[in-house]
C-alpha cells in the first residue's frame, strides 16, 4: 500500500516535471526541470531497491550530463523573444505518425508484459550470485553475463574521449 | 517504532543543528586563527575573545536588506542558495560519527543511516552542489557572477575526476561502499588507510580544497579580479546561505577524509598494542577531533600560501593529480591482486 502511494506519487511528479521541461519558455528553467526529473527517477529506482543505479543516475546525469547542458545553454545565450515559426520543411505529419508508433510499441510492450508470466531466467541469476548487496551483484553480473556489451560499451566511451580531444586539439 | 522514527528524526535534528553552530563556530576559528597568523587580534569585542561574534554576524546577516536585481531571474535567484545549500546537509545522513552507544538502556548507532552505497551518493550528492554556483552566476544577469560561476564549475568539474578516482582506490583497498563498512575495514586491517594510501590520501586533500573553492584555489571568490565572485549580486540571508553552504562542505570534506583515511571513530594506531588504554576517549570524539585538525589545516593552509593562477590550477589539476590518481589506483589493483 505504502509502496504504491510512493510509486504514483512519485511518477506523479516525473511526468509533471517531464511536461515542464518541454513547455518551460526559458531554456535554463527547463534543464532545472530535467534535473528535478531526474531526481525522481533516482527516487523510483530507490523504490526497486536499485540503490546503485539511483545514485549513478544521480552522478551521470544530474552531476554530470546536465551540467553540461547548461554550460552549453549559458554560452550560447537563448535569451530570444519566442517568434511565429514557421518552417516550410516541417512534416508535422511525419512527427505525428512517429509519435503514434512509439505510444504503439510502448502500448505493445505493456500489454505483452500484463499478459506473458514473469521471466524466471533472472531470478535464477540471482540466486547464483555469491553476493548480496545491490552494487556486488550489479559488477558480478556486468563481469560475468554481460561482460562483451560491457567491454564493448567502454570500447565505445573511449573512441568517444579520444575523438573529443581531437576535435578539440587540431594541432596536436 | 521508536527505533524507526524517534531517534532517527532526533539524529537527523541533532546533527542538523550541530552542523549549523559548528559552521558559525567555523567562520569565527577561521576570523582568529587567520588574525593570529597575521599578528593581529582577531574579533574581540562581542562577549569574552569574541566568543559571541557568530551570534551577531547572523543577526547582521538576516537584519541586511535583501536585493535582488532587477533584470535577474528572480526564481532561479532565490533557488541558487538552496542549491548550494542543501547538498551540502544531506550528505551528513550516511557520515559515521561513530560507532554504537547505550543510551537508555538501548544500543544507537552514532550515524543516521548505513546505505549499501553510501561513498557514491557523498560523491554524487556532491556533485549536485556546483548547481548552486553555476545558477547563482547565470541568474544574476551580471558579468563578474557569470565569469566566476564558469571558473567555479569548471574548476569543480576537472577536480572532481582527481577526488573521484582516490575514492576508488580506497573502495579496492575496503571492498565495499559503505562508510561504516571502511572504517570497519580499517579496523579488521589494524591500519588507517592514510598509511597505505598516502598518494591518495595527498591527492583528496588538495582536491577537497579545491572542490570546497578554498585558498588557495578560490579563484571564483577572486576578490582582486571578480569584486567577489559568484555571489558578487546576493545580499542579506541569501548571501549568508552561499557563506554557510561553503563552510559546511569544508566540516563535509574534512568529515569524509576522516572516516576513509583517518579510521574514522578509532582511536589512532589500533594495531599497537601499548596504546589501546586510548579506547577510554569515546569513538565520537576521535572523529569530531580528527575532523578538527583538517578543518584547522583548511584554515592555516589559507594564511599561508597564495592564490594559484587559473592556468595554473587547470594543469595541476589534470596534468598532476589525475595521472597520479590513476597511477596510484593502478598500483593499488595490482598489488591488491599479487597479495590475495
Amino acid at each position: 500500500m505504502g509502496e504504491a502511494i510512493a510509486f504514483y506519487t512519485i511518477s506523479a511528479f516525473i511526468l509533471g516535471f517531464a511536461v515542464l521541461v518541454v513547455t518551460a519558455r526559458d531554456t535554463v528553467h527547463s534543464i532545472l526541470f530535467l534535473v528535478a526529473d531526474f531526481l525522481f527517477v533516482a527516487a523510483l529506482y530507490v523504490l526497486l531497491h536499485a540503490e546503485f543505479l539511483a545514485v549513478i543516475q544521480l552522478l551521470v546525469y544530474a552531476g554530470g550530463i546536465v551540467v553540461l547542458y547548461l554550460f552549453v545553454v549559458m554560452l550560447v545565450n537563448l535569451k530570444r523573444p519566442a517568434e511565429d515559426y514557421k518552417d516550410p520543411r516541417r512534416r508535422s505529419a511525419l512527427g505525428f505518425g512517429l509519435a503514434a508508433a512509439i505510444l504503439a510499441e510502448l502500448a505493445a510492450i505493456g500489454a505483452w508484459s500484463y499478459t506473458t508470466p514473469p521471466h524466471v531466467v533472472a531470478e535464477s541469476a540471482s540466486t547464483a550470485m555469491p553476493f548480496t548487496g545491490n552494487t556486488e551483484q550489479v559488477g558480478w553480473l556486468l563481469y560475468t553475463s554481460y561482460l562483451i556489451p560491457f567491454e564493448i560499451a567502454s570500447m565505445l566511451l573511449l573512441v568517444a574521449m579520444i575523438g573529443a580531444i581531437i576535435l578539440a586539439k587540431r594541432e596536436l | 517504532m521508536i527505533d524507526s522514527f524517534v531517534f532517527p528524526l532526533l539524529k537527523i535534528l541533532i546533527v542538523l543543528n550541530a552542523t549549523l553552530v559548528g559552521v558559525t563556530y567555523m567562520v569565527l576559528l577561521e576570523r582568529k586563527v587567520i588574525a593570529w597568523a597575521q599578528s593581529r587580534l582577531g574579533p574581540m569585542r562581542v562577549g569574552p575573545y569574541g566568543i559571541l561574534q557568530p551570534i551577531a554576524d547572523a543577526v547582521k546577516l538576516m537584519l541586511k536588506e535583501d536585493i535582488t536585481p532587477t533584470r535577474a531571474d528572480k526564481w532561479v535567484f532565490t533557488l541558487a542558495p538552496i542549491i548550494s545549500m542543501v547538498p551540502a546537509l544531506i550528505i551528513y545522513a550516511v557520515i559515521p560519527f561513530g560507532d554504537h552507544v547505550q543510551l537508555f538502556g538501548r544500543s544507537v548507532s552514532l550515524y543516521i543511516t548505513d546505505i549499501n552505497v553510501g561513498l557514491l551518493y557523498v560523491v554524487s550528492v556532491a556533485s549536485v552542489g556546483v548547481y548552486g554556483i553555476i545558477l547563482a552566476g547565470y541568474a544574476s544577469n551580471s558579468k563578474f557572477p557569470l565569469l566566476a560561476s564558469l571558473r567555479a564549475s569548471a574548476q569543480l568539474i576537472s577536480y572532481e575526476v582527481a577526488v573521484t578516482l582516490t575514492l576508488v582506490s580506497v573502495i579496492l583497498m575496503s571492498g565495499t561502499l559503505s562508510m561504516v563498512g571502511i572504517v570497519r575495514a580499517q579496523e579488521s586491517s589494524h591500519m588507517w588507510y592514510a598509511f597505505v594510501q598516502p598518494l591518495a590520501f595527498v591527492i583528496f586533500f588538495i582536491g577537497g580544497l579545491a572542490e570546497t573553492n578554498r585558498a588557495p584555489f578560490d579563484l571564483p571568490e577572486a576578490e582582486q579580479e571578480l569584486t567577489g565572485g559568484f555571489h558578487t549580486e546576493y545580499s542579506g540571508m541569501r548571501f549568508a546561505l552561499f557563506f554557510l553552504a561553503e563552510y559546511a562542505n569544508m566540516i563535509v570534506v574534512s568529515s569524509v577524509a576522516t572516516t576513509l583515511f583517518l579510521g574514522g571513530w578509532l582511536p589512532p594506531f589500533p594495531n599497537i598494542g601499548f596504546l589501546s588504554f586510548l579506547h577510554f576517549i569515546p569513538g565520537w570524539i576521535w572523529f569530531l577531533f580528527k575532523s578538527f585538525v583538517f578543518l584547522y589545516i583548511f584554515i592555516w593552509v589559507r594564511a599561508t600560501l597564495p592564490r594559484y593562477r587559473y592556468d595554473q590550477l587547470m594543469r595541476l589539476g589534470w596534468k598532476v593529480l589525475i595521472p597520479l590518481a590513476i597511477v596510484n589506483l593502478v598500483v593499488t589493483a595490482i598489488i591488491k591482486v599479487a597479495l590475495s
